[in-house]
């Protein structure tokens, strides 16, 4: 059990913290790691939590089969979806305690998860649990007849969206609860069970999640939690022979591992949202300059940096680029950053010591090829894991902080003529997430967004994210899609039956 | 009979209570006891004109119809979900009182108005066009967008349920709404009102305004600001609709009406099951039910031993006041339905066919209440009225039949299709057959099973358009095509 204790040691939060299998917390079988929790913001730690093992996981896999042959199978999808509106008006209750966890565990300024991750989860739930009785399948005319004898109109085909069983969703530390929701809701909605690893840093809201998800009264065994490394339970549920799915998101390298040993097991279904270098291109004829440059300034500062789809290469048009980078600066004189939990703070801290030295590093490195530094650049007070908001300027493609994730608050600006190139330029990445296109004209809006390689590109604006919307990468970012309607094609898989029913 | 309290009886546009412009009432009587019950107001075209100008108001310039989220649609549809769960026991002894239905089946009634809102609410924020591909130089895509004013007319036979399967996805879609209830049956839908309004629909978005068919009926036909008209009751009326609806401003037109429905036994079927099945389904609703299934056809080789049976178990059944749970067949809604069943039922003896169970007034208590035996006649040919004309009363008509041929030709010799159930074992037989019946929903070993996923409604002159199911949500739909021509890239300078 961990205590979280805040405003001012009046208010306090109990998590539990074991593993979560049948509805029920237990203690490891063969873990042996303890693992301290930091918290970001002043180093110090939160509680310890035991870490979960492979034998954890097997544990995990059967509480999950069997719940696929119970009550979870035989419930009418509607009451599917009264279950995941429940649990939708639950954490609409526990909105305050829920974003105060996220706040603490990963240093994301409260106004940012009370309002937006909080938000993000509580719609998924409610978006996905108005499909669960929604997800038809097909009936068939057949083209050409089987045989001489059987007239088409007496082959009956027809298609059924079955669940595809136990499904394993290992989650990253950025948006612990919002990117759970992206996949547990339409998971659960599409009639599976599954395990769930969050991250070892960031387990807290998974696991005051549990106990709402008990409440609510979902059978036992339909969500099962087994945190631990990556390296142990990530493996082993990747590697899992009894698993049929594995949703991951994370970054490109660990995706990578991930599909290899889905395909060297079983063969898994495998979907990955991973990383990303998205680009923003702004043209000259921008109607309104200020708000473009609030629109970018969030689309690569949001969450300290902290976004697979971050604004991290932003190409300016060169009538603009000069006034453009006079902007940023001004936005960011302006940012504030502190405690996470004081509602007029804009960033926390980066989420552990490991991130925080690999972006200080990305900076040096930044300097040292020749960028030039607007602002920022370094460490922010003594205590706590803060960067400083950094802006380059006068970054070109084949710098390393054009090229490589950097996951921090280190924005990269560059300059651009002419439509063909920029888009060229947009696209000479291995990766594909997302894109901005920020233009007054009807041609180059549609033009470019159609031709810049990203699963999603926003058109004036940046950060519209919703259930309804599908949300992947092309190239490296990965694979599949999750949110809206197509989501549900990677959580149920397509089942053909066919009838001759000739007399 | 419990001390109900009644809903408030005057029209409701603007989520306000108004009474009507004429000041005039009409009457609506408990069927179990021919009692009045109340006074209700009556709408005329002047009331219906207020509410159009209200429901276009809410659809063009209300929050509603401009800047509420689909989320928030969404969830408003679903928290009227909820509060009519949280008054359920209310509303079923409301419709069994205006009804005469049992208290059981309008509980269930209520029941399924909660899973169907459910259904829809979460449609609300699913509604998607496509894009389409053309070729590099345009972009393709449809919207499907609201239709707008709709007007919404319902029976007395399922008096709420039949509304909230319309309004279900009319809210769903975006639609504003006028309705008109039966003048029979008034009540649960003056409730329902009350629930809207604290389900949080803003004003003008739902309007009642209750009257006669002749009247409100005719003027929401009629209108030329209402967008679409849907319209459940018989066949007669719909056509009227139709017409009013052609020589308006072509609305489109949904139509649930009659049905002639034919359930099917073959030989190798399970004959105590479908008897079991048949007792359970027959006279539901007191037999004021449009999937009703008025014509057996029984296999030649089964007909003596079914018949038998069938007899055995409707004999069981007990008539009498709906209130007492014991009961499966109650009265019919009015002397006018009551007049024209017993009518048909003479008809039934003199065109030659045998009356082989029932035939007659049920006497209840006091000899009061519109009640009718359990009726089953015998040597019946397919051109005797009561095997052609809907009864909307607890008569069944059994047909034996030799071949498969025959059957299909013969249950679908009527100018309806609503409804069919087939009773075998045979995969092929039932596949084949169910591929062959002219008819909207067909049932295999199960009848009269309705789902709010599931699209209802009529081939022929049974109906046009469907409720329930996503279907449904497109009749409330207009679909808007924008293809946007812009340069290819190489045409593009910089």
């Amino acid at each position: 059990m961990i205590t979280l204790n805040y405003d001012n040691n009046k208010k306090s939060i109990s998590i539990p913290t074991k593993i979560f299998i049948n509805n029920e917390w237990v203690d490891s079988i063969d873990g042996n790691e303890n693992f301290s929790l930091i918290n970001p913001t002043n180093e110090e730690c939160l509680g310890i939590i035991g870490l979960g093992g492979r034998k954890d996981v097997d544990r995990a896999v059967e509480a999950a089969r069997s719940a696929m042959r119970g009550k979870w199978s035989t419930m009418a999808p509607l009451d599917r979806g009264i279950l995941l509106n429940k649990l939708a008006d639950k954490l609409e209750e526990k909105r305050e305690e829920m974003a105060t966890i996220e706040s603490i565990n990963v240093g994301k300024p409260i106004g940012e998860s009370f309002v937006y991750d909080l938000k993000q989860s509580i719609t998924f739930l409610r978006y996905f649990a108005g499909w669960a009785d929604k997800i038809t399948g097909r009936t068939i005319p057949i083209s050409s007849s089987p045989d001489t004898s059987t007239p088409t109109r007496q082959v009956l085909a027809y298609t059924k969206q079955v669940p595809l069983g136990v499904c394993a969703l290992i989650l990253p530390w950025n948006f612990p609860l919002q990117l759970l929701m992206f996949k547990l809701a339409p998971a659960l909605a599409a009639g599976n069970t599954v395990i769930i690893k969050p991250s070892e840093f960031t387990p807290l809201s998974t696991f005051y999640l549990a106990q709402l998800i008990k409440e609510v009264g979902f059978p036992a065994g339909v969500v099962n939690i087994v945190c631990g490394l990556g390296s142990v339970v990530g493996d082993a549920m990747s590697s899992h022979m009894k698993i049929n799915k594995i949703g991951f998101t994370g970054s490109t390298k660990v995706g990578k591992m991930v599909q290899n040993s889905a395909t060297n097991s079983n063969l898994k279904h495998c979907s990955l949202e991973l990383g990303g270098k998205s680009p923003i291109i702004i043209f000259n004829d921008v109607e309104n300059l200020d708000l473009v440059v609030i629109h970018s300034f969030h689309g690569l500062f949001w969450n300290a940096g902290q976004c697979c789809s971050a604004a991290s290469r932003i190409y300016v048009q060169s009538e603009i680029y000069d006034q453009y980078v006079e902007k940023i600066k001004k936005q960011v004189e302006l940012r504030v950053l502190g405690d996470p939990l004081n509602k007029d703070t804009h960033q926390g801290p980066q989420v552990n010591k490991n991130q925080f030295e690999s972006i200080l590093r990305y900076i040096e490195i930044g300097k040292r090829e020749g960028a030039t530094l607007v602002c920022g650049g370094k460490r922010f007070g003594n205590k706590g894991y803060y960067i400083e908001p950094t802006v380059f300027s006068n970054v070109t493609d084949v710098m390393t902080i054009a090229r490589e994730e950097i996951f921090g608050p280190v924005m990269s600006i560059l300059k651009f003529d002419t439509v063909q190139e920029v888009i060229d330029r947009a696209n000479d990445s291995e990766f594909g997430l997302v894109g901005a296109v920020f233009t007054k004209d009807i041609n180059k809006s549609i033009i470019v967004s159609d031709q810049v390689q990203s699963g999603l590109v926003w058109v004036n604006s940046f950060n519209i994210i919703d259930p309804s919307i599908p949300w992947g990468g092309f190239k490296s970012s990965g694979k599949g899609r999750d949110a809206s309607e197509y989501c549900l094609s990677v959580w149920t898989e397509t089942k053909t039956t066919v009838l001759d029913v000739k007399l | 009979m419990s001390k109900l309290q009644l809903p408030n009886t005057k029209l409701f546009i603007n989520n306000e209570w108004v009474e009507s412009i004429s000041g005039n009432k009409f009457k609506t009587f408990n069927p179990v006891n021919e009692e009045l019950i109340c006074e209700v107001s009556e709408g005329d075209k002047a009331d219906v004109d207020k509410a159009v100008i209200a429901a276009r108001n809410a659809f063009e310039n209300g929050v509603w119809g401009t800047t509420m989220t689909a989320e928030d649609r969404g969830k408003t549809i679903l928290k009227l979900a909820d509060l009519i769960q949280d008054h359920k026991e209310k509303l079923a002894q409301l419709e069994t009182m205006d009804c005469g239905k049992s208290i059981v089946s309008a509980r269930e009634d209520i029941d399924f108005c909660v899973r169907v809102i459910r259904y829809f609410g979460g449609w609300a924020d699913k509604i998607q066009g496509k894009t389409i591909p053309i070729s590099s130089e345009f972009t393709s895509i449809t919207k499907h967008e609201p239709i707008g004013v709709v007007a919404l007319i319902v029976a007395w036979n399922y008096p709420l349920m039949l509304l909230c399967w319309k309004l279900g996805p009319a809210l769903a879609a975006g639609c504003t709404i006028i309705a008109k209830s039966s003048e029979f049956t008034p009540l649960t839908a003056l409730y329902l009102c009350d629930l809207i309004k604290e389900a949080g629909f803003p004003p003008g978005v739902f309007n009642l305004v209750s009257g006669l068919g002749s009247t409100v009926g005719n003027a929401l036909s009629h209108h030329l600001d209402i967008d679409k008209i849907s319209f459940t009751g018989s066949t007669v009326t719909g056509r009227k609709i139709m017409e009013g609806a052609a020589k308006s401003n072509l609305k489109p037109v949904t139509l649930e009406l009659g049905g002639k429905s034919p359930n099917i036994f073959f030989a190798d079927c399970d004959i105590e099951h479908c008897v079991n099945a048949a007792k359970d389904y027959v006279f539901s609703n007191n037999s004021q039910n449009c999937c009703f299934s008025s014509r057996f056809f029984v296999h030649e080789s089964i007909h003596d031993a079914f018949l038998t049976l069938f007899t055995e178990k409707i004999k069981q059944i007990k008539v009498g006041n709906p209130y007492d749970e014991s009961n499966h067949l109650g009265p019919l809604v009015s002397k006018q339905q009551f007049d024209r069943v017993l009518g048909y039922i003479e008809k039934g003896k003199s065109e030659g066919a045998k009356c082989h169970l029932g035939g007659s007034k049920h006497h209840h208590a006091d000899g009061k209440g519109y009640f009718v035996q359990p009726t089953i006649f015998t040597n019946v040919t397919d051109n005797m009225t009561i095997c052609k004309e809907e009864i909307f009363g607890p008569v069944v008509v059994i047909l034996p039949f030799k071949t498969v041929d025959e059957v299909i030709k013969r249950a679908n010799n009527t100018t309806y299709g609503l409804a069919a159930g087939i009773w075998t074992k045979d995969i092929s037989l039932a596949l084949n057959v169910s591929n062959k019946l002219k008819a909207g929903s067909v049932w295999i070993n199960n009848y009269d099973n309705c789902l709010p996923q599931v699209p209802f409604g009529g081939f022929k002159q049974s109906g046009i358009g469907r409720d329930l199911s996503e279907y449904a949500i497109q009749s409330y739909l207009s679909i808007k095509a924008v293809t946007i021509s812009h340069k290819t890239l190489h045409a593009q300078q910089n």
